[in-house]
C-alpha cells in the first residue's frame, strides 16, 4: 500500500508571526518547521503502512527548496519525499496550494492520502478536500481512527454529537485530528537514515501546471486591510495566598452564576 | 444592501436548524435583498418555516443523502444550481464539520477560492469583504475576491448574534444531485452519539477548560467536575487536545470551537494566541495560572496567580460547600 502525507513546512508558531507589509501575507522567510499538527498523520501512515512493500511518501510545497521539515518526517520512517519549490508559488491560495499537491501526490499513485485537518499557520482547512475534489477522491474528514479491510478504509469521524463509522473505498483523501496517534520520536538511526532518504525536487512545470493558476497570479483574493483588534483589558490580578479559591467563588457571586 | 443574492448552506440539529444557521441567515439579511438556503435531510420542508422566520425566501432541498457524507453531494447540488444560471453573489457556509468539506468540493468544482475563519463582513467596492482575525485576534484581517464568480465565505460560530425577521415559510425547492462518481462513495454506516451530562462546549454559559499546567491527564477530572458544579461545559487548550488526553471535541481556540460564554474559567492555560482567539469574546474571564507572566492574564477579568493543583480543589470543595 502506497500512502502519501502531505506535510506542511511553516515557520515556528512559539516565534510571534508578522506579516509582510508589501503583500499582507505571513512572512515566512526565516527558518521553517514541520508543523505539528502533521506529526499525527505521519505516524497515523507509519501504522496503517507498515506491512512488506508498504511504503509511505511525504509531499509538501515550501519555498527555496526547504526540506528541514521533510527530514523530521522522514527521520520518523517515512520513505522518501516530493517537493515542490517553485518562485511562481509565492503567494498561492489554498485552491492554488491544492491543484499543485493534487498534481505531485498523483506522482506516487497513492491507495491513501492522509492529511492534518488543518494547518497551525494559515489553517484555512478547506485544502485536503479540495486535493480529493481535484483527484476525483473521495475523502473523510476529521477521522480519529483508521483501520483498513481490504480495498476499504474504515473511518471513526468526529460529528457535533458523537462519532460515526465511516466506510470508504480506497483510494481516498482522510484527514486526522491531532492527538488520535500518538507520534513517535524519531531514533538516532532514524535521523542518520533520513540524510540520504531521496527528496524529489519538483517545479511549477514538471507538474505540467501553468504558472498563471498558481502563486499570487492564480490567487483571486486579497487582503485590503490589516488593523489591530480592540483590546481587552485584563481586570485584577492577585497572587494566591490560600484565598484564591475564595475569591473565585465571590467574583462568581457577584455574576450570579453560584 | 451590499449585494443582490446570498444562498446560506444551512445544518439541522433534532429537527431545527443549528444556532449557527440562525446567525448566518441574519448576516446574510443584512448584507443581501435576497436570501437563499441550500439544505439536505429527510425532511427539509420541515425547516421551511423557521428558515424563513429568519428571512429565508427559497430552501433548496437537496434531500435524503441515503448516508453519504454530505461534503461531496451538497457541493454537486450547488454547483448544479450556479450552473443552471441561478448564481448568487456570495455563498455564506458554517465552519462545521460539514460546512467545511461543502466549502472545499465546492471551491474545486467551481474553480473558485474561498475564504475560510471569517468573523465580519463588510461592504468593499460593491462586494462583500471578509474580516479575519489574525495573531490570536490580536489584528483584523479584511480580505476580498478579485474575478468573477460566487464569493465563498466559511464563517466561524458565534460571530454574529441570531435575530427573527418575522418572514413566513420559505418556499421549498428540489435540488438534484448530479452524477458524481467515484467521489460521492464514503458512506456512513453506524452513527454513535456520545452521552454528554451537561451543556453543549459552544452553547454553555459557564465554560471550565484545563491545559497543560494540569500536570497529567488524569487531573483533567477536575475540570469535568467544576464545569459540574457550575452547570457548564468542559473545554481544553490545544496542547492537551495534542497530548491524546482529551478528545478534539473538549479543543477551544483557533483549530477547535469559538465560545463566549457568560463566564470562562481557565486552568493551568497559559494563553497561546491560537487559544485566546476561541475565547477572548467570553462576557468575563477567570484565569488560574502559576505563571504571572502568562498571556491569559492579559484577558481575565480575575486572574489568580498560583497552583492549579491546590486552588483547583479548594474551589470544588467551596462550591460543594454552598450546595
Amino acid at each position: 500500500m502506497n500512502v502519501v502525507v502531505c506535510v506542511k513546512q511553516i515557520p515556528d508558531p512559539a516565534v510571534p508571526g508578522t506579516l509582510n507589509p508589501d503583500t499582507k501575507t505571513l512572512d515566512r522567510s526565516g527558518k521553517l518547521i514541520m508543523d505539528d499538527s502533521d506529526n499525527y498523520g505521519v505516524e497515523m501512515a507509519l501504522q496503517l503502512a507498515g506491512g512488506d512493500g508498504d511504503e509511505v511518501t511525504l509531499v509538501s510545497m515550501a519555498p527555496g527548496g526547504e526540506t528541514s521539515g521533510l527530514r523530521t518526517g522522514l527521520a520518523m520512517g517515512a520513505a522518501r519525499a516530493i517537493l515542490v519549490s517553485d518562485d511562481a508559488l509565492a503567494g498561492s491560495d489554498a485552491l492554488g496550494t491544492a491543484k499543485v499537491l493534487a498534481a505531485a501526490i498523483g506522482r506516487a499513485n497513492p491507495d491513501l492520502v492522509v492529511m492534518a485537518t488543518e494547518s497551525t499557520d494559515g489553517y484555512t482547512g478547506t485544502l485536503p478536500v479540495q486535493v480529493a475534489e481535484l483527484m476525483g477522491l473521495p475523502s473523510v474528514t476529521f477521522a480519529k481512527a483508521i483501520s483498513v479491510d481490504g480495498g476499504n478504509l474504515k473511518v471513526e469521524r468526529q460529528t457535533e454529537s458523537g462519532y460515526d463509522e465511516v466506510v470508504c473505498p480506497m483510494p481516498a483523501v482522510v484527514t486526522v485530528t491531532a492527538g488520535v496517534v500518538e507520534p513517535r520520536y524519531p531514533s538516532f538511526k532514524g535521523i542518520m537514515a533520513a540524510k540520504s532518504k531521496p527528496v524529489d525536487n519538483l517545479t511549477v512545470a514538471d507538474l505540467g501546471l501553468d504558472a498563471s493558476q498558481v502563486g499570487a497570479a492564480g490567487a483571486r483574493q486579497e487582503i485590503t486591510d490589516v488593523s489591530a483588534a480592540e483590546e481587552r483589558t485584563s481586570g485584577e490580578i492577585v497572587v494566591d495566598e490560600g484565598d484564591g479559591a475564595q475569591r473565585v467563588v465571590a467574583f462568581l457571586e457577584q455574576l450570579k452564576v453560584v | 444592501m451590499a449585494i443582490d443574492k446570498v444562498w446560506v448552506l444551512a445544518e439541522e440539529a433534532d429537527g431545527a436548524p443549528t444556532p449557527v444557521t440562525l446567525e448566518l441567515l441574519t448576516e446574510a439579511r443584512a448584507v443581501a435583498s435576497t436570501v437563499e438556503v441550500v439544505a439536505w435531510g429527510p425532511d427539509v420542508a420541515g425547516l421551511a418555516g423557521p428558515l424563513g422566520d429568519y428571512g429565508a425566501t427559497t430552501v433548496y432541498d437537496v434531500g435524503d443523502l441515503d448516508g453519504a457524507l454530505p461534503g461531496v453531494p451538497v457541493a454537486g447540488a450547488v454547483a448544479t444550481l450556479i450552473e443552471s444560471g441561478n448564481a448568487p453573489d456570495a455563498i455564506l457556509l458554517p465552519a462545521t464539520y460539514e460546512g467545511r468539506d461543502v466549502a472545499g468540493r465546492l471551491s474545486a468544482k467551481l474553480d473558485r477560492p474561498v475564504l475560510t475563519n471569517v468573523t465580519g463582513l463588510v461592504e468593499s467596492d460593491g462586494g462583500l469583504a471578509s474580516q479575519h482575525p489574525v495573531f490570536g485576534g490580536s489584528h483584523i484581517v479584511t480580505a476580498r475576491f478579485t474575478g468573477t464568480g460566487p464569493a465563498i465565505f466559511v464563517i466561524r460560530a458565534k460571530s454574529f448574534a441570531a435575530e427573527p425577521a418575522g418572514g413566513g415559510a420559505a418556499s421549498v425547492v428540489p435540488a438534484s444531485v448530479p452524477e458524481l462518481a467515484s467521489t460521492n462513495t464514503a458512506k456512513v454506516v453506524e452513527r454513535h452519539v456520545e452521552e454528554r451530562s451537561g451543556p453543549k462546549l459552544d452553547e454553555a454559559a459557564v465554560v471550565v477548560s484545563g491545559g497543560r499546567g494540569l500536570g497529567e491527564a488524569s487531573n483533567y477530572a477536575l475540570i469535568e467536575e467544576l464545569a459540574k458544579l457550575l452547570h457548564g461545559a468542559a473545554g481544553a487548550s490545544r496542547a492537551i487536545v495534542d497530548a491524546g488526553w482529551v478528545p478534539y471535541s473538549h479543543q477551544v481556540g483557533q483549530t477547535g470551537k469559538t465560545v463566549k460564554p457568560t463566564v470562562y474559567v481557565a486552568c493551568g492555560i497559559s494563553g497561546a494566541t491560537q487559544h485566546l482567539v476561541g475565547m477572548k469574546g467570553s462576557k468575563n474571564i477567570v484565569a488560574i495560572n502559576k505563571d504571572s507572566e502568562a498571556p491569559i492574564f492579559s484577558v481575565a477579568d480575575l486572574g489568580i496567580v498560583g497552583d492549579v493543583h491546590k486552588v483547583l480543589p479548594a474551589l470544588i470543595e467551596a462550591l460543594k460547600a454552598k450546595a
